[in-house]
């Protein structure tokens, strides 16, 4: 476990996406709180919601952000700066040509969405140019999908479990490969901040 | 996917990228085998093999009423429209398993529209469209889709349309007496007939821009004046050539019109 930046030189993330489950929302607002208006990297959110029904969280979130804040659609294309979310009952990946595409193939770990399917189509699209951050949950959901995302080369990062509200999810995921960072949530903002600094130049 | 479509005229070169990876892998697990091009070798060679991976490639799930605002929209904004036609033709295009055909006849039927509506059910999956033909679902999940049944503005009670034996629910064949089920594919295939009401949904999300145009090209064809397309609920045109050439109907339940 490394806890401090692996940068290699000239590396540039072009893309960020997350995972989160139970104590997610929270979660997500303490990372994604107050972050620039600014800010110039497309971010993609899965968060595990109940199946058939509707979701409000672009909505909400889209109150308490100074970033436009969407519910992904169907090869809806990617934008920088812009804040999305998984529909519920819809599995999100993202194609090749950075535009995302839905499907109801069967739940993955009883998700759908589920976080190792977006995270896994990301890496493909991505490959080195990801940076993928997993955080609080009840199950085992994302732990294949960053490992997917560090083999194509791109920077994983999971919720200190022991900050974590519900702890299984990143436990799992720093089970099945080593992260290049485990950090509190605090940190982990930092750290998207930087991410987004290296992009820019 | 050219190799397939050399061999066997079935056309998954336009499906989107990351569903198809994903569905292809879960095909070798569950085939037990190395590589995709193990896959390959083997499928070319053995046709009974490519009707098992079909099973994979194709995403056979379904429910009834799935989605019920949909249905609650059809009966309420579109069911009105439909009985100033003295016949009606309807396109059920990617019905798979034909839950969502059995869904529609039910609600035509209590509308008091059935007996002049033809409708279409096409799929490429010929073992799905088996099961349609059949009529017959798992009892488990029939029982979960009378909520939706009601938040569809069911007028009975569900249980009347089907017997229960054992494990399924035999939906009456009445329903489906008028129902040509077809072999059709949305990426090689034309147009059969002229129609007011097409549904597909679920479908178009695996194909990618240039097929899910195909696809809207031959609803487009297909409708009448002023006909009605239904998509899935997260489904929309926005991202096709075809925005501009449909109305929002009502767009919550993503039901367009033909534009004039
Ligand atoms: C997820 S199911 C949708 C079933 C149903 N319409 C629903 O929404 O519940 C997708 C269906 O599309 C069919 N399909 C895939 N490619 C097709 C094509 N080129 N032409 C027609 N149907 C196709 C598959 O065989 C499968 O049955």
């Amino acid at each position: 476990m490394k806890l401090t930046a692996p940068q290699t030189p000239g590396r540039r993330v072009e893309a960020v996406v997350l995972g989160a489950s139970a104590g997610g929302i929270e979660a997500l607002f303490t990372l994604l709180n107050g972050l620039p208006a600014l800010w110039s990297l497309p971010v993609v959110i899965v968060l595990h919601v109940p199946e058939n029904h509707e979701s409000h969280l672009a909505e909400i979130f889209s109150d308490r952000l100074h970033l436009p804040v969407h519910e992904a659609a169907d090869k809806m294309p990617l934008a920088s700066g812009h804040v999305y979310f998984a529909p519920p009952g819809y599995h999100l990946s993202i194609e090749r040509d950075r535009r995302f595409s839905l499907s109801c193939e069967p739940p993955v770990h009883f998700s759908r969405p589920s976080i190792d399917v977006l995270m896994a189509s990301a890496a493909d699209a991505y490959g080195p140019a990801l940076a993928g951050m997993l955080l609080t949950g009840a199950n085992e959901d994302g732990a294949e999908g960053l490992r997917r995302i560090q083999q194509a080369g791109g920077i994983t990062a999971v919720q200190d479990p022991n900050e974590a509200q519900i702890s299984v999810m990143p436990q799992a995921a720093i089970a099945l490969h080593s992260p290049d960072h485990v950090l509190p949530l605090r940190e982990l903002r930092a750290l998207l901040l930087q991410l987004e600094s290296t992009h820019a130049h | 996917m050219e190799a397939i479509y050399l061999k066997y005229s079935y056309d998954f070169r336009n499906y989107t990228v990351a569903s198809q990876k994903r569905r292809v892998l879960h095909a070798l697990a569950q085939l037990g085998l190395p590589s995709i091009s193990a896959l390959q070798e083997k499928v070319l060679r053995d046709p009974a093999l490519f009707g098992r991976l079909l099973q994979y490639l194709t995403i056979p799930v379904s429910e009834m009423f799935r989605d019920p605002a949909y249905f609650l929209a059809l009966r309420q904004h579109v069911v009105p429209i439909l009985h100033t036609y003295p016949s009606v033709k309807v396109w059920v295009a990617g019905c798979s398993t034909g839950e969502e055909v059995f869904s529609l006849a039910i609600l035509l039927r209590e509308e008091g529209l059935l007996s002049r509506t033809q409708i279409y059910a096409t799929d490429i999956n010929p073992a799905s469209l088996e099961k349609a033909r059949q009529g017959i679902f798992p009892i488990e999940a029939v029982r979960g889709y009378t909520a939706n049944y009601q938040r569809a503005g069911g007028r009975s009670s569900f249980s009347d349309y089907y017997t229960a034996a054992y494990e399924a629910a035999r939906f009456d064949p009445s329903l489906c007496a008028d129902v040509i089920f077809a072999d059709h594919s949305l990426a090689t295939d034309s147009v059969f007939a002229e129609t007011q009401l097409v549904s597909c949904r679920n479908v178009l999300i695996y194909f990618n821009r240039e097929l899910q145009d195909r696809a809207l090209g031959l609803f487009h064809e297909s409708l009448c004046h002023r006909g009605f397309l239904g998509l899935g609920s997260k489904e929309s045109i926005d991202f096709s050539s075809y925005s501009q050439r449909f109305d929002a109907h009502s767009k919550p339940e993503r039901i367009y019109r033909k534009a004039t």
